[in-house]
C-alpha cells in the first residue's frame, strides 16, 4: 500500500500500525503528534491504529519559534 | 527596604493555571546554534518559552532537536500556531502541540499562544480569523493567550472570547521598531486592566512583538502592561547573551518603575536644591 508521510510517498509492503511507522523512523520515544487523515491520533492509540492504503500521515514536533 | 524591593520583583503573575515571576516571556526561534538559544533563555531569566510545531524531518535520523536542549522541568512551554493563516489551521496546530505537551508533562499542555495572521508581508493578526480560532479552542478548553494588533476594540473582542491573556503587537513581528503606538497600548491597558473602563486590574496584558531594544521592555512595562514576549530581539542581536541579560535587566526596571509610580511631567522646572540661604542675589530678584 502507498501512503503519504508529511508530503512524502510511501509504500509499505505489510500492514502497518501507526506505532509502527513511528518506529520505523526512530520516533517512537521522541515527543511527536501524528494526525492520520487530518485527524489526531493520541499516543496512547498508535499501537491499535492500522493505516490504510492512501492515508495522509503528518508527524510533527516542537522546533524553534517565537 | 532591600528585602521589600525583593518581595516586589517576584511578585507572582497568573496566566490561567501557571503562575510565574519572571514577566519576560521569550521565543526559541531564530538562534544561531542550539547552545547559544539554551545559555540566552537561561540569562532571560524566563520561566516561559515558546515553541513552534512543524513537521519531523524523517530523514534526519538522530539529528538534534530542539528539545535537548531545553529543560522541560524549568521551563514552561507555549507552543504557538505561528504560519497558520485561518482558524481551522490554527486550531488544528494547537491541539498537535496539546498532544506532544502531554506526553511531556509540562504545566503549558493546556495552553496556547494563539496567533492567526494575515499575511506574509506585516505577520499582522487576522482579526475575524483570531476570534474564531480563540472561541473554538476556549470551548476546547485551552488557555488561550491571544496575539493580535495594537487594535483596543479588538483586544476587548479577545478577552470575551474567553483569552486568559490578550497579547498586543508592539509593532509587526521580529521588525524591531518597538512601540509604535505607545497611546494604543495605553488604551488597551485601560480598557482591559482599569475598572472605570470595564477591566479587571489582575487580566494579564502582554506585549508580544516588534521590541528590538532594552527600553522597548522598559516602555511596554511602564506603560502597565504584566509582561514582554520578545524573540528576534534578543537571538539576532550581536550578542545574544549580553541581550538576554539586558532585556532581564529592562523588564524590571520598567515593572518596579511603573509600580513606584512615576512623577508628573511639568513644562518648567522645579528647583532639587532650596532657594533659602542662597549666598548671591538672584539676578532680576
Amino acid at each position: 500500500m502507498k501512503i503519504t508521510v508529511n508530503g512524502e510517498e510511501l509504500t509499505l509492503d505489510i500492514p502497518c500500525t501507526v506505532a509502527q511507522l513511528m518506529q520505523r523512523y526512530d520516533l517512537a520515544d521522541t515527543a511527536s503528534a501524528v494526525e492520520v487523515n487530518r485527524q489526531l491520533v493520541p499516543k496512547q492509540q498508535h499501537p491499535e491504529r492500522a493505516l490504510a492504503d492512501g492515508d495522509t500521515v503528518e508527524i510533527v514536533t516542537l522546533v524553534g519559534g517565537g | 527596604m532591600a528585602q521589600q524591593l525583593e518581595v516586589n520583583l517576584v511578585e507572582p503573575l497568573q496566566l490561567g493555571p501557571v503562575t510565574i515571576t519572571s514577566r519576560l516571556i521569550v521565543g526559541t526561534g531564530k538562534y544561531e546554534t542550539y547552545e547559544i538559544m539554551a545559555e540566552a533563555l537561561d540569562a532571560s531569566g524566563a520561566e516561559v518559552v515558546t515553541v513552534a510545531i512543524r513537521r519531523e524531518r524523517l530523514l534526519d535520523e538522530g539529528g538534534r532537536s530542539l528539545l535537548d536542549f531545553i529543560d522541560t522541568d524549568r521551563y514552561t512551554i507555549l507552543p504557538n500556531t505561528a504560519g497558520c493563516f485561518s482558524a481551522p489551521d490554527a486550531v488544528r496546530v494547537a491541539r498537535l502541540g496539546r498532544e506532544i505537551l502531554q506526553q511531556l508533562d509540562n504545566p503549558g499542555k493546556d495552553w496556547v499562544k494563539l496567533e492567526v495572521l494575515g499575511d506574509k508581508e506585516t505577520l499582522l493578526p487576522d482579526p475575524m480569523g483570531t476570534l474564531e480560532a480563540c472561541r473554538e479552542l476556549v470551548a476546547d478548553g485551552f488557555t488561550v493567550m491571544c496575539y493580535t494588533s495594537d487594535d483596543p476594540i479588538m483586544a476587548v473582542r479577545i478577552r470575551d472570547a474567553g483569552a486568559t491573556s490578550v497579547m498586543p503587537a508592539g509593532s509587526p513581528i521580529g521588525c524591531g521598531r518597538g512601540i509604535a503606538n505607545h497611546a494604543a497600548i495605553a488604551m488597551i491597558l485601560q480598557m482591559l486592566k482599569d475598572r472605570d473602563h470595564g477591566g479587571q486590574p489582575d487580566y494579564p496584558v502582554i506585549v508580544d512583538a516588534g521590541v528590538g531594544t532594552p527600553s522597548d521592555v522598559t516602555i511596554a512595562m511602564e506603560l502597565g502592561s504584566d509582561g514582554v514576549l520578545l524573540n528576534t530581539g534578543i537571538a539576532h542581536a550581536k550578542d545574544p547573551l549580553r541581550m538576554a541579560v539586558a532585556m532581564k535587566a529592562a523588564c524590571e526596571a520598567g515593572y518596579l518603575g511603573y509600580r513606584a509610580g512615576r512623577i508628573a511631567k511639568r513644562l518648567f522646572a522645579t528647583a532639587t536644591s532650596p532657594w533659602q540661604g542662597l549666598i548671591s542675589p538672584i539676578a532680576g530678584e
